[in-house]
């Protein structure tokens, strides 16, 4: 399959918090971490290079303090990044304009926020229709296109209640509609459910999921949960200390680690959720006879219990239908205990 | 470690004590040494040591009205021009709420509109009531102002009223505009900083000498002194809430590609809305206070019958006068109070017409109208009749008269025990250092407290009061203040650690406190002389009612806001209700209670100059020789030397408060 052309990249970002940041890149190019810490200067963002193709969803994961929201804010140009390039399309959004950076986020960008961000003297439809407002968009039309996405989130029948009248959960679809409206071709979303209680914010998940099905944006989602990161991503980049430390999908982050902080994280990892089919079956056409196909993009999660309860071993199938591997019981027992795990 | 510190706590009282008593002697004896070292420049400043500062400032004045020119018109017309733009909005006003509008001039005027009726100005005052909190804040303020028309107060209070509407919005947008200013430019909000400081801290009789000079006796430059006395608070409370709008909306708003304008008017000054609201609360409060003391040129309304009546000394009127302003000022804090803690909007399901959604507004139309109308068949809908008016004067007068002839003895004696123990000889101490020693003593002061920095600043400032020759006057105002700060103290600390411990006493207090506060300064003034006369000791008693909030007020607050776990840990160790007391809350509570402390100084020097009216010698009665004789070099640099006070007060108790939080760790 051929990768999809890139949306998103930054090339070299630096952001370094304090007096003089920009006088010790100029001086050092590359500075160690002990030689911003003596200057004085925080080191929010270190050389971060990451590229974000169309239509993927990538997570940027990290512990409060790694400089993720930092990062993030550098891509939209919220923080201007100390050094580097931010290449939307190819255009270096650090050499825009502030007319031309104004017209970007009215047309392009959309972000989802923690806390919600909503205003709290407006409605729903108006919150929602607010960045088209804001563009001058003539008011029926605005709130047509609110209503769509309202509806989109599953909030019709709600749109005159103001944000201090609904739930989080609730809230929090508010903003995800209010990012929608103005169709942007990136979506930014930034720890958009860490304020919520777990139960929803597993229900937003899904609702997540179900809405990139839809929409097919091209995302970059900011959290700390290692699982919600999982769950969602297309592929994962860890950041620690301002350095993004790995980049990779998640299976590839279980399966080979970059360092030992990674590692902590996939450890806890059930790696029945993250290992696909593909990745432990027997190469090669079935020896024995099988009990059936499973698809080789299959998580095990999905297919332990039928590939177990059978004695005999399944086919794995590619994409196309051919027949590439087998699997049997035994290995995805071995899986689903932590036992021998490939590495 | 711990015995060092005990020896170094010690030493630091040990040399503050030294001080003490060096200051003492020198205070019982340096006169006369003085006279027998024939050295009269200790006691009193030499004149070669002056500088003079007013005669500058007041030539400095009338070049700038009579010939200073910015080249297209001169600083007169530029003045004229701000004077006609007041005027228009505040003619119409008063034309709307007490004049009628009528066309031509004098005896030619012919009537084209009745004022409104005093019934419909009670009904669209109830009606706000109504919309901004409930039911009984609509009869409340009704009633309120249904007061006014029956005990005969209506056209002095619509008077006051229409300064105070065009007032308000001059304060609120002016300080809107600089607040924003100030949030978006830090440097504008480092310039602005140090003026809003002085500002606030200037007496208010300061400002109304060049304003007199400058714009002239009148209403209009009532309102200008009215507006800048009013609106330091709304620029600080806008750029404290622009700055606290939460940095994701903000984020928000740049998100979506609002431009500079539609960041501040549609995100952020409406996301800081509630915050806002407080700020336009002190506004109209503060511009109550001002259009009262404004009245000395020209305000007119209840703040001109207060002072007519204290200058003829005429009780009833002046307590008549004083009571409608009692009245006016709490229907006014209430109902913009709800205002600021109106909920936010609910939704409402049903698609409504214009009338449904504005029913108070069109009701208020409705009665506006058919009153106008009813009114010009019958004139007591338009006017309260004034057959029906009820005085109160005569029962004022009376009761005061009562009380003087029956308790004469008892009021006399106690105000005769309070001058000789107390006032007299703190009066005398003060008056009998020796002015270098006072110097040394501050700048050492601030030098302990908070480094080099302070004392330079306490230096500098004292030596501008001994320069100008105000020194005496400086040190009666510094005993005055200091005896009112010290009793207001003794009162006001117990009931605030009382409201703390206890919630029923809480309510009251409180209560209490917050009409304490609502109302302007110049009411203290009418009991008090009518019960002991003009002179020091009412001065005192008047500084100690005004000063007397916040004292009360951090000290409740500062105990309350003590972590609970450290009150359990001396529960636990077994401590009784009064060890619990003296040993854990009052020393935790103590750089809050100093924080008081500090803010009971401001108040009583604020009231300090307008209790001039009743006859104190001190920088307040030479502000206000200043403002009978328009002398503008005179008022400002007396003026400015209270502010040198206070300044000197508030950073040296701050640094104190400050160092004994550090050593507490809570800062």
């Amino acid at each position: 399959m051929q990768p999809k052309p890139v949306k998103l990249a930054c090339r070299n970002v630096w952001k370094l918090f304090g007096e003089g940041a920009d006088r010790l890149l100029a001086a050092r190019p590359h500075p160690e971490l002990s030689e911003i810490h003596a200057a004085g200067l925080i080191g929010a963002v270190r050389d971060a290079n990451i590229e974000i193709r169309e239509g993927e969803i990538f997570v940027i994961m990290g512990l409060s303090g790694s400089g993720k929201s930092t990062l993030v804010r550098c891509l939209s140009r919220l923080i201007e990044p100390t050094a580097g390039e931010i290449l939307f399309d190819g255009q270096d959004l650090l050499r825009a304009s502030e007319q031309e950076m104004i017209e970007l986020r009215r047309h392009k960008m959309g972000m989802v926020f923690q806390h919600f961000a909503l205003l709290p003297h407006l409605s729903v439809l108006q919150n929602v229709s607010f960045p088209l407002d804001v563009q001058g968009v003539p008011r029926a039309e605005r709130e047509a296109a609110a209503r769509d996405v309202i509806e989109l989130v599953g909030l019709k029948g709600r749109e005159s209640y103001f944000p201090r009248e609904l739930s989080g959960g609730q809230q929090q679809r508010v903003g995800i509609a209010r990012s929608l409206a103005v169709k942007p071709e990136l979506w930014f979303l930034d720890e958009p459910f860490s304020a919520l209680d777990p139960l929803i914010r597993r229900e937003m998940q899904d609702e997540f999921l179900r809405l990139q099905s839809v929409l097919h944006k091209t995302i970059v989602f900011i959290t700390h949960d290692f699982e919600e990161a999982i769950r969602l991503a297309d592929r994962i980049g860890i950041m620690k200390d301002g350095e993004v430390i790995q980049v990779a999908s998640p299976e590839e982050l279980v399966l080979s680690p970059a360092n030992d902080y990674v590692a902590e994280f996939t450890k806890h990892i059930p790696r029945a959720k993250v290992l696909t089919v593909g990745s432990i079956m027997q190469p090669g056409p079935p020896t024995d006879e099988v009990a059936g196909e499973v698809s080789a993009a299959a998580r095990i999660e999905d297919v332990a219990d039928r590939v177990e309860a059978s004695d005999q071993p399944h086919a794995v199938i590619d994409e196309d239908g051919a027949v590439v591997g087998s699997i049997g019981g035994q290995a995805v027992v071995d899986v689903l205990v932590g036992r021998g795990a490939p590495r | 470690m711990s015995r060092l510190d005990q020896l170094g706590l010690s030493r630091n009282a040990m040399l503050w004590l030294l001080l003490f008593v060096v200051t003492f002697v020198l205070a019982q004896v340096s006169k006369d040494l003085a006279k027998e070292m024939d050295a009269r420049w200790l006691m009193k400043v030499p004149r070669d040591l002056r500088i003079p500062m007013r005669g500058d400032i007041s030539d400095f004045m009338s070049w700038l009205v009579e010939s200073a020119s910015f080249g297209l018109f001169t600083f007169t017309e530029l003045t004229r021009s701000i004077s006609w733009l007041i005027e228009q909005p505040y003619d119409f006003v008063r034309a709307l709420v007490i004049e009628g509008f009528v066309r031509g001039q004098g005896n030619e005027a012919v009537q084209v509109l009745p004022s409104l009726s005093w019934l419909a100005v009670a009904f669209v005052v109830a009606a706000m009531g109504h919309y901004a909190g409930s039911w009984r804040l609509a009869i409340f303020v009704g009633l309120c102002f249904l007061y006014l028309a029956v005990f005969g107060q209506w056209d002095s209070a619509m008077i006051t009223l229409s300064s105070i509407l065009i007032a308000v919005p001059f304060g609120v947008g002016g300080g809107l505009l600089l607040g924003i200013a100030g949030y978006r430019w830090p440097w504008f909000d480092r310039l602005m900083t140090p003026v809003l400081d002085l500002m606030q801290t200037v007496p208010i009789f300061a400002y109304l000498v060049p304003i007199l000079f400058l714009f002239g006796f009148g209403p209009v430059s009532a309102l200008i002194a009215t507006v800048i006395y009013a609106m330091p608070p709304m620029v600080r409370v806008t750029t404290l809430a622009l700055h606290n709008v939460p940095s994701e909306i903000r984020e928000f708003g740049k998100m979506v590609g609002c431009t500079r304008r539609q960041m501040t008017w549609r995100v952020l000054v409406p996301s800081a809305l509630p915050s806002l609201m407080v700020g336009v609360n002190q506004v109209i409060m503060l511009s109550l206070n001002m259009v009262i003391i404004a009245s000395m040129i020209g305000a007119g309304g209840l703040g001109y019958d207060v002072l007519t009546s204290l200058r003829r000394l005429d009780i009833g009127a002046g307590l008549e006068a004083g009571v409608a302003i009692v009245v006016l000022a709490i229907a006014l804090d209430r109902l913009s109070q709800a205002f600021a803690n109106r909920p936010p909007p609910e939704h409402s399901e049903r698609q409504l017409n214009a009338m449904q959604r504005h029913p108070w507004l069109v009701t208020c139309l409705a009665v506006i109208l058919g009153t106008g109308l009813v009114g010009l068949l019958l004139p007591a809908v338009q006017q309260y009749p004034a057959g029906a008016e009820i005085t109160t004067g005569a029962f004022w007068e009376n009761l005061v008269r009562w009380i003087n002839v029956n308790f004469f003895d008892q009021l006399e004696a106690s105000k005769t025990f309070m001058l000789v123990n107390f006032m007299v000889p703190v009066k005398r101490f003060l008056l009998g250092l020796p002015w270098p020693w006072v110097l040394v003593l501050i700048t050492f002061a601030g030098w302990q407290l908070g480094g080099f920095r302070l004392a330079l600043l306490c230096c500098a400032l004292t030596l501008f009061i001994l320069v100008n020759g105000l020194w005496a006057k400086a040190m009666v105002t510094v005993y005055l203040c200091g005896v009112s700060v010290i009793i207001a103290c003794i009162i006001g600390i117990p009931i605030g650690v009382l409201a703390a411990e206890n919630d029923r006493a809480n309510r009251i207090v409180q209560a209490f406190i917050d009409t304490l506060q609502t109302l302007p300064s110049f009411v203290y003034l009418i009991p008090v002389v009518m019960l002991f006369r003009v002179g020091d000791f009412s001065a005192m008693i008047a500084i100690i009612l005004y000063a007397l909030a916040p004292a009360v007020r951090y000290a409740a607050h500062g105990i309350r806001s003590i972590d609970p776990q450290l009150i359990e840990a001396g529960i636990v160790s077994g401590c009784t209700r009064r060890q619990l007391l003296m040993r854990i809350k009052l020393p935790l509570a103590l750089p809050e209670i100093m924080l008081g402390i500090n803010q009971t100084i401001m108040l009583a020097l604020s009231m300090l100059v307008i209790t001039a009216l009743v006859g104190t010698r001190d920088l307040g009665q030479e502000v206000y020789i200043a403002l009978t004789k328009a002398d503008t070099g005179r008022g400002i640099v007396a003026g400015v030397s209270v502010a040198c006070i206070a300044i000197i007060a508030d950073r040296l108790i701050a640094a104190a408060a400050q160092r004994k939080k550090r050593r507490l760790g809570l800062a």
